[in-house]
């Protein structure tokens, strides 16, 4: 593949209710934040990518709506409706058509001005499933309860998660949840849907986050600290829940083999620095760690017990305090990314896991309880 | 603009979108909620490639990407594989809470089924529990129809 790079990255600070930014202005916050990041003008965007969803907007066709805060007017836009790692992948893939030299990705939401059960519960067949009235959290209920039983996986391993990212996200400026909490704190807190409580979830979060990419030669034109996409892949599972064995998450384990492949990475725990992944609930952050093979099977609680992925550990975990720590909804995965090419480039302050950061992985979901999976590695050097 | 702000009352709008959809359930579908609705049967579809049958069914293989043929009816009971005791209750949920979702793997077929669960004590219900389905009295041609599982015995 052709080498591609992230030159710019920008996101606002996430916040349960954003009353003084309409959500244009917030994407054009953090679009600012990136084009001065990577110290480009809007005229160096060859092409944009927004990545929203009608439903969460209240508004048909949505990217045309933040097209203009994007620098989209006057050039070539298109939407991905779904996760911003997805819209990230297809502006990558837009630079390796040969058409472009430069893709801008946006992705946003304000959760704050809808109603998530509803907008989460239209994700589902009206013709099947919708009228049981499942919403992301209780399906995601069903998979958490379907997983720890499988595996043997406690209540308490996975409040560990919850006290970690929260306590990380403490030291994050843009983060909108940071808490200094216990496990106990975390077992006491209200049951919304059995196992998860509500120190499980993730909060719902205003916010927004951009990320340009370049091809090698502009990259180096734009700026003398291209962070490099190493590898990345993402993949599918069947659409309803009952098709699924909801313990597993075996389009995660494909995606990553494929991103690893690319990346020569064969051994991830060793190899790579830190990881953001998508742990919209303290679950997912266990059964992701699993499928990305930081650990075996089933041993994802364990992992996260020993301490392994805290700021401090062998492989380092959401120390932004991950989406447990900021949630707005379409930009999580965007967000990782972000995140990501901080710690590469040695910016992320307080959340920084160490001087040298060679491999850092960045994770994003779409779809109800982990349909489907993108797995970025990026990276200081290009080879 | 600082200072405006300070003193002024945000100003929000209220969405008004309603839009009604009429979505056609289409053929297979319709066959599944027809025979639920008047024979309170649950049906089932066979691919004829992988064999499995597929609930509720669909015209094609979501595995093997053909077309399924044979209609399999099925007793309606099956195991819990898993569930949830929802507490928090929200306006979508066709019960007051508390009261569980289970998904299901019924007698007979290759896929989970998921629904709601009743007559239980929430506080008794295991993964491995045996349920069959419970009909409302009144049918519309909805998965509602089956208005929630119970436990067997």
């Amino acid at each position: 593949m052709e080498r591609i790079a992230i030159v710019g990255v920008g996101q606002t600070k996430h916040e349960a209710r954003k009353i003084q930014d309409s959500f244009a202005d917030m994407v054009y916050e953090a679009v600012k934040m990136a084009l001065e990041d990577a110290g480009m003008g809007v005229n160096q965007v060859d092409n944009v990518i927004t990545t929203s969803n009608d439903f969460w907007d209240g508004r048909t066709i949505s990217s045309m709506a933040t097209g203009d805060v994007s620098g989209a007017r006057g050039k070539n836009v298109s939407c991905v409706e779904g996760d911003g790692t997805f819209g990230a992948f297809y502006g990558m893939t837009r630079i390796l058509s040969g058409s472009y030299g430069t893709t801008l990705v946006t992705a946003y939401s304000k959760g704050s001005e809808s109603e998530s059960p509803m907008i989460t519960n239209a994700a589902f067949d009206p013709i099947y499933m919708r009228c049981l009235g499942l919403d992301l959290v209780t399906a995601c209920a069903l998979q958490a309860r379907r997983y720890m039983k499988r595996y043997g996986i406690t209540e308490e391993q996975m409040a560990m998660i919850s006290v970690k990212n929260h306590l990380n996200a403490l030291s994050n400026p843009n983060a909108h949840l940071g808490l200094k909490i216990t496990v106990d704190d975390v077992m006491k807190s209200r049951k919304v849907s059995d196992p998860l409580k509500l120190l499980d979830c993730s909060p719902v979060s205003d916010g927004a986050a951009c990320i340009i990419l370049a091809n090698e030669e502009r990259a180096r034109k734009i700026t003398d600290k291209p962070v490099w996409v190493k590898g990345v892949s993402f993949c599918a599972d069947a659409y309803l829940l009952g098709d699924r064995d909801l313990a597993e998450c075996k389009a995660l384990e494909k995606a990553a083999r494929k991103a690893y492949g690319m990346a020569g990475i064969r051994d991830p725990r060793r190899e790579i620095d830190v990881a953001e992944v998508y742990d919209a609930f303290t679950y997912q952050e266990s059964m992701w760690t699993e499928g990305l093979g930081f650990c075996g099977p089933g041993e994802g609680g364990k992992l996260a017990v020993s301490g392994a992925t805290a700021k401090g550990g062998d492989i380092p975990v959401n120390p932004s305090g991950g989406l447990l720590g900021a949630h707005p909804v379409i930009a999580g995965g965007l967000i990782r990314m972000v995140e990501a090419v901080r710690q590469i480039r040695g910016q992320a302050g307080a959340m920084q896991v160490k001087d040298n950061v060679k491999i850092a992985l960045a994770h994003g979901v779409n779809g109800v309880c982990g349909q489907s999976h993108c797995v970025w590695l990026l990276g200081r050097n290009p080879n | 603009m600082h200072e405006f702000w300070r003193n002024v009352e945000p100003i929000i709008y209220e969405g008004r979108i309603k839009v009604p959809y009429s979505w056609q359930a289409g053929e297979t579908a319709t066959y599944f909620l027809t025979r639920l609705r008047d024979e309170q049967k649950i049906v089932g579809k066979k691919c004829p490639k992988c064999r499995k049958v597929l609930v509720p069914p669909r015209k094609n293989c979501p595995f093997c990407f053909v077309h399924t043929d044979a209609w399999v009816e099925l007793s309606g009971e099956g195991e819990v594989e898993t569930f949830t005791i929802v507490r928090r209750g929200t306006r979508i949920q066709p019960r007051k809470t508390p009261f569980a979702y289970a998904v299901i793997r019924l007698d007979g077929a290759d896929t989970r089924f998921v629904h709601v669960l009743g007559e239980v004590e929430l506080g008794k219900i295991k993964e491995g529990m045996r349920v069959k389905p419970v009909f409302a009295q009144e049918r519309k041609g909805s998965p509602l129809d089956i208005a929630y599982f119970k436990p067997v015995g």
